[in-house]
């Protein structure tokens, strides 16, 4: 594999996690919910994904338990703001920390340890041309399976009735109550496949993407994904091309080394979280296109009463 | 039977003070199942955590050690929380201070002056006031999410640390460690017991917290602020400016942050290294709310968490618990004061099926 296929076939790979946990976060968020507890999510299971898969050595059952544990994180989110009213941004933020909390328990005695790599599947035919033949041909399952997820919620969304009731109750949710949408349910269930997508997404990070056990090694991609549904400005499509660029700037101290360029690597490493901020400093300027996309409760409590 | 949520006409001033209470207890029920599927010794470790830190004096001088940089950086989480303005950024601004603090005795190794301790403060303040002052300034001019914008803030400030620790301002004798020359006396706080590592700075987040009630409570400003975060709109008819809290709320989360990233390198630690802020960026912001954002509330709640972290070290060693178990214990906090709160503003009541249990009327 020549410097430009790693490149680019890593870039794919990476934006792999931003895209699964960003998609779950949008989700959640178009019934609006605002989930800021992914990053706690994902540290949950990509301990526990790596350590079932390092205990018993299938790849498959550490992303099915992963996802669960990251079903489990996400309803202990929704309990306390669908059931309980709690204010959703605080909410987010105790997840967080108790997942980082979690995470770094469980994972506890399996620091620096490894598992095997998974080999990508190669396509026949497609997978020996040139150039796309690695890149977008011998990639591994979950790979192919997030793009098309990515599709399948943009066309829920777009073109179903289940996509018009998530949207409603994001939307207005007396409103909905009111056309005998279940809010409360509608709500619960988006939270959940959040979390399920998150517990993915860590799953993913930790026995695929780099299949090692260290600490923390969500570092910040849990935010960034939060960050991605903003500039997406709540579109699958925007989303996706946001993920790929998140990255590839993610593999920015990969390529600077390849090309022997003399940069510090805590400026590479700090990129992500730079570009982030410049990024949502541009998206978020036109206040008002913010507000027109945003799901227009997002964030708020609803308590079921007939009207505000 | 099913139950049904009804909003009180007044908030509960009885539940406003037992939810912490009531969050404190549901976190030890937890966190005792979480001991046993651990196979930890339950007695033992909540003796670790809750008897063990007041079992001597030395012990007692370190939750002080802790609760200073909590109280300072809670406080001041709480007016912008207050506010509505969500930075989770302290711990960003705490290692902007502490690094813009340790400029001084880093390029003055020699220096013996008595100025400059009170240099190191300034430029504490100063430091984790412009990190702060960028999240305002993306905030306000291009309306920039400030959590996102605090969180990548600190990431950033982690790296830089890395940065300087590993390149200009590693120690030349320091074995290749990523830490800075241990700093001379003069840049360092005097102690206030011999053989504790308790100093003068505690002073600091003592007067800050006075300072912060006669603000809240007498003066307008901090009507403004409670005004702006509780009900928008009456916010707006009082003319208050979203863009002044937004500032106000960050410079001041910054400074009281700063100083404590100052008082940790010009204290406990006595140089810059990786690990200057132990996470108390972080743990403020559950201090801020299990002190249910008031000044009273919080000194209580940063004593409480304090306790904890060095219950956490003691645990360490006497139950063999792993040192995130405490973070687990600091989540559980939060998670279930936020649940409980809601008993604060609403009242549970029972809804039994209509079916059931009709009485007949006699005739």
């Amino acid at each position: 594999m020549s410097t430009i296929e790693f490149f680019l076939a890593g870039t794919l790979s990476a934006a792999t996690i931003f895209l699964l946990a960003a998609l779950g976060e949008l989700v959640a968020e178009k019934s609006g919910v605002l989930n800021l507890g992914v990053e706690g999510m994902m540290a949950v299971s990509a301990a526990v994904g790596f350590v079932v898969t390092y205990e018993t050595g299938n790849h498959l059952l550490g992303f099915a338990i992963a996802g669960v544990s990251g079903v489990i994180v996400s309803l202990v989110f929704a309990v306390i703001t669908i059931s309980f009213l709690a204010n959703q941004v605080a909410s987010g933020l105790a997840v967080g920390i108790l997942g980082l909390g979690l995470s770094a328990l469980i994972g506890n005695n399996h620091e620096s340890l490894t598992i095997a790599s998974t080999n990508g599947i190669a396509i026949p035919f497609f997978s020996d041309l040139p150039l796309i033949g690695p890149v977008l041909f011998q990639q591994n399952i979950v790979v192919y399976l997030t793009f098309a997820l990515a599709l399948c919620i943009g066309f829920t969304f777009k073109h179903t009735r289940l996509g018009l009731a998530i949207r409603s109750t994001g939307e207005n949710p007396h409103a909905a109550q009111a056309l005998g949408f279940p809010v409360f349910l509608i709500r619960y269930c988006c939270v959940a496949f959040g979390g399920l997508l998150a517990g993915f997404a860590g799953a993913y990070a930790s026995t695929i993407y780099t299949p090692l056990w260290a600490d923390g090694m969500i570092a910040g991609r849990g935010w960034i994904a939060v960050a991605l549904v903003v500039f997406g400005t709540w579109k699958t499509g925007r989303i996706a091309f946001g993920a790929l660029l998140f990255g590839m700037v993610s593999l920015g101290e990969l390529i600077a080394q390849s090309m022997g360029a003399r940069i510090p690597s805590q400026l590479l490493s700090s990129l992500p979280y730079i570009v982030t901020i410049i990024v949502l400093a541009i998206i978020s300027t036109n206040a008002a296109r913010m507000r027109l996309h945003a799901p227009f409760s997002l964030g708020e409590v609803f308590d079921g009463s007939e009207s505000r | 039977m099913q139950f049904k949520l009804d909003r009180r006409v007044h908030y509960s001033k009885a539940m406003l003070i037992a939810t912490p209470i009531m969050a404190v207890g549901l976190s030890m029920l937890v966190c005792t199942l979480l001991l046993l599927v651990l196979n930890k010794p339950v007695l033992l470790t909540f003796h670790s955590f809750f008897i063990a830190p007041f079992e001597n004096f030395y012990s007692i001088t370190e939750i002080f050690l802790k609760f200073g940089p909590l109280l300072l950086i809670a406080q001041a989480l709480a007016v912008g929380f207050r506010a509505k303005v969500w930075n989770i950024g302290a711990e960003g601004q705490m290692i902007i201070g502490a690094i813009a603090a340790s400029s001084v005795p880093v390029y003055f190794v020699d220096s013996t002056s008595a100025w400059l301790l009170p240099a190191m403060i300034v430029l504490g303040a100063l430091g984790g006031m412009a990190w702060a002052a960028i999240a305002a300034f993306l905030k306000t001019q291009f309306n920039a999410n400030e959590i996102l914008v605090t969180l990548m803030l600190s990431s950033i400030a982690l790296q830089i640390l890395y940065y300087l620790l590993l390149g200009p301002w590693k120690d030349p004798m320091g074995f290749n460690f990523p830490q800075t020359v241990m700093f001379q006396d003069e840049a360092l706080f005097p102690y206030l017991f011999d053989g504790a590592r308790i100093n003068t700075s505690i002073a600091i987040p003592i007067i800050f917290t006075i300072g912060i009630w006669l603000f809240m409570e007498k003066h307008f400003g901090g009507f403004r602020l409670i005004v702006g975060g509780l009900a928008p709109s009456a916010a707006t008819y009082a003319g208050f400016s979203s863009k002044k809290a937004v500032w106000s709320s960050l410079l001041l989360a910054g400074f009281a942050a700063g100083i404590a990233g100052m008082s940790e390198i010009a204290g406990p630690i006595g140089q810059l290294q990786r690990s200057v802020t132990s996470g108390y960026g972080y743990s403020a912001i559950i201090v801020a709310y299990l002190g249910a954002l008031n000044p009273i509330g919080i000194i209580f709640a940063a004593f409480f968490l304090a306790v904890l972290q060095i219950g956490g070290d003691v645990a360490l060693v006497s139950a063999d618990l792993p040192i995130s178990a405490v973070h687990v214990f600091q989540g559980l906090l939060l998670i279930f004061y936020l649940a409980t709160y809601t008993f604060v503003n609403y009242r549970l009541r029972v809804v039994r099926p209509i079916t059931q249990a009709t009485p007949k009327l006699t005739s």
